[in-house]
């Protein structure tokens, strides 16, 4: 039972971060229908600005909330930076091509962004010092002594409020109304008077930016990152979303929760070599029963 | 041109510079050096500013030109014709190109570092061949076509080190097995749409991956399986001792002794098996089960009004893509002798995808101009060990951007149908 509310609490500490990059994929997918296949980079990219900024600020003594404010505001608008720009590059010159185009595009986006890391950061892992401890103990009477980390708490609650904050802007907001417009028809929205080329742009530069806090958390709950972790995080995010329902908002929470989940308690009952495999073999099961993901709309072909 | 237009121009190129300062200021400015105890910060400013300018100067020089529009157009107008050119005499070009790879071995400018890499393109020309029966032909979004690949890898190599049989038997049952494993996968997944279907296919390319690198008692996990024999010139080997009892290749065809002749043996094989699925796929098209596969591309609802079936459609050009993936695993398994999971990552799926599309979907000449630019492009960048990544990404991004259609886009974009919003 301990050890059961341990994995619930790592499990929701890692949804948190997949759910905040599937929300960049999902977002994107709504709008202009493709996947980003850029998106895990881009989050590697706020990792590692992230870490940078934690290393600069580290060394001038200033308090921890006031560095953790800072390096989130940072990451987040210099990540911004290359969400805006890769969309102007790769796929706007698409817009309007044949499917795969900016599909390819993306991909090669995202060689380019894995590698040119690479070669400016270099290849090997970057460790950085914990800069939180200690945390909550719970059951201290039983044998298993549950933990939830001020880290852990710290990523679940920012995770709480930038939903909050992201939601009001979707549903309340006039760019997220153009936004969700756009995501229904194009053509008609520019027809409209609403400047879809911007909207667009904005879409990428908020996915971005809540890729960048993903990035961030993963720097400090990991506490060791290097250019392939966009990789398997990206495409494990886009496995949430699918699995929540690609272009759902509250599927991609909801899909990153049950991904980081699936994978913690996989990972601490039954096998922790095969967690990946978990993952994936629960989407290709749920995608037969569900083929539109949990919270997807149903897909009706019009002759 | 006027002045406002220069000056105009010459703010957008500072605009340009400021992001570029954003962009490489941190990740090239900051760059991260672990030191004993912890990480610091080794700064590298020359190299921003070196960058910031050309992206100022690039864009500079980009919004003149674009008040000009003359160089692009020359530009488009020749690839055109460039394609209709190849369009028109498609034949010809076949076999031209088909005398050259002949040819090729002996050439007088071949040496072992041509060969090796011209077995390479006819490697990948032969996956994309096999991709292009589901991602051309079918419209089936397949990311994970490495899956196949590396299924026919161990199957051969574990059939060929645990029993011993010949090349020829391995082959076969490399195929067999790969289009099984293609049948396994197809079965529950291809009802799926277009994208889900894709992500579904990366996800199984990974998980036989994570397979390979745990399942340690069969494919020796990450070290994988090596000494995994050589093909023999139908029952002739490559050797320059042969054992008791045996006559080597060069022996019997008093040759004298060379390393190359196995080299050109490989050479020849992976051409004929390429050459097979491209005369298979060319026939095919013509054949009822063809026609369904592209009437399916088109459109779907139409095909279930007129009693095709989609599933069991869609499911023989999946499997008989797997197969001939898998012919190409097991030769590339007889070529490298070894085999590791190390080979079969997301990234070779996302080549051979790359080829496909970049070539223009579905056409056979397109996969090979595709094949060959790509390789080429890496392999000349091969001094530049770190940057020849960057360029193959680099060049996949130019491509999509200035021919979208693919190089020789001599066919209509058939997934516009379905699969773009109205």
């Amino acid at each position: 039972m301990e050890y059961f509310v341990q994995q619930l609490v790592n499990g929701i500490t890692l949804g948190s971060i997949y759910g905040l990059i599937a929300i960049g994929y999902t977002m994107v997918y709504g709008i202009i229908g493709m996947i980003n296949f850029a998106h895990g980079d881009i989050f590697m990219i706020g990792a590692f600005v992230a870490l940078i900024s934690f290393i600069i600020f580290g060394l001038t003594g200033v308090a921890l909330p006031i560095i953790l404010l800072l390096v989130l505001l940072i990451a987040m608008l210099f990540t911004a930076c290359y969400g805006w720009t890769v969309e102007k590059l790769a796929y706007k010159p698409l817009r309007g091509s044949f499917r795969l185009a900016p599909l390819i595009s993306a991909l090669g986006m995202s060689i380019v962004l894995q590698n040119y890391v690479q070669v400016s950061q270099g290849a090997r892992v970057k460790p950085m010092q914990p800069l939180f401890s200690g945390g909550l103990e719970f059951f201290k009477n039983s044998e298993f002594i549950v933990t939830v980390s001020f880290l852990q708490i710290f990523i679940v609650v920012l995770t709480i409020i930038l939903m909050g904050i992201f939601t009001y802007l979707i549903t309340k907001t006039d760019l997220g109304r153009a936004q969700r417009a756009c995501e229904q028809d194009r053509t008609m929205t520019a027809l409209l008077g609403i400047n879809v080329d911007r909207t667009i742009s904005i879409t990428f530069i908020i996915g971005s930016s809540l890729a960048s806090v993903a990035g961030m958390m993963f720097v400090l709950y990991y506490g060791v990152i290097d250019f392939y972790i966009g990789f398997l995080a990206g495409i494990k995010a886009f496995t949430a979303a699918v699995l929540g329902g690609i272009g759902s908002l509250p599927g991609a929470m909801l899909g990153g929760l049950l991904i980081g989940l699936i994978e913690t308690f996989w990972a601490g009952y039954v096998s922790l070599e095969y967690k990946d495999v978990a993952a994936f073999s629960v989407l290709i099961v749920v995608l037969i029963f569900f083929p539109t993901g949990f919270l997807g709309k149903p897909d009706i072909e019009k002759v | 041109m006027e002045k406002k237009d220069i000056i105009q121009s010459f703010k957008d190129s500072l605009f340009t510079g400021l992001i570029a300062l954003a962009l490489f200021g941190p990740i090239v400015g900051l760059r991260t050096v672990s030191k004993g105890e912890g990480l610091f910060i080794t700064p590298q400013w020359g190299v921003v500013f070196l960058l910031v300018g050309l992206c100022i100067l690039g864009r500079f020089l980009i919004n003149i030109n674009s008040a000009r529009r003359t160089e692009f157009k020359i530009f488009s107008t020749l690839s055109s014709k460039f394609s209709s050119v190849t369009e028109d005499k498609a034949k010809h070009f076949a076999i031209t190109g088909i005398l050259f790879a002949v040819v090729f071995p002996f050439l007088p400018f071949t040496d072992r570092y041509f060969m090796d890499v011209a077995i390479m393109i006819l490697t990948y020309i032969m996956l994309g061949w096999g991709l292009n029966i589901v991602v051309g032909l079918a419209g089936l979004l397949d990311l994970g076509y490495v899956a196949f690949y590396a299924v026919g890898a161990y199957s051969y190599a574990l059939i060929a080190t645990t029993f011993g049989w010949s090349f020829w038997i391995c082959l076969p049952l490399a195929g067999v097995f790969a289009a099984f494993f293609g049948i396994l996968l197809g079965f529950p997944v291809l009802r799926l749409r277009g994208d889900y279907l894709a992500i579904v296919t990366l996800g199984f390319g990974e998980i036989i991956r994570i397979i390979l690198i745990n399942w340690y008692e069969v494919t020796n996990g990450p070290d994988g399986i090596t000494g995994i024999p050589r093909p023999s010139f139908f029952g002739l080997p490559f050797k320059r001792s042969p054992d008791e009892g045996e006559t080597s290749f060069h022996l019997f065809f008093n040759l004298e002794y060379s390393t190359m002749h196995r080299i050109i043996f490989l050479y020849y094989l992976i051409l004929v098996l390429a050459l097979i699925t491209n005369y298979f796929t060319l026939k095919i098209r013509k054949l009822p089960v063809g026609r369904a596969w592209e009437a399916l591309r088109e459109d779907e609802i139409a095909c279930k009004s007129l009693g095709v079936n989609p599933t069991n459609t869609k499911l023989t050009a999946f499997a008989i893509g797997a197969m001939f993936g898998g012919f190409a695993g097991s030769f590339f398994a007889t070529r490298q002798a070894f085999i590791s999971p190390e080979s079969f990552t997301f990234i070779e799926s996302a080549i051979i995808v790359a080829i496909v599309v970049l070539g223009g979907m579905g056409s056979q000449t397109g996969v090979v101009l595709a094949s060959i630019f790509l390789i080429g492009i890496t392999e000349m960048f091969r001094d530049l060990e770190q940057y020849r990544m960057i360029a193959f990404g680099g060049a996949m991004v130019l491509i999509m951007v200035f021919k979208p259609k693919g190089i020789l886009a001599n066919r209509k974009p058939t997934i516009l149908m379905h699969g773009d919003k109205k």
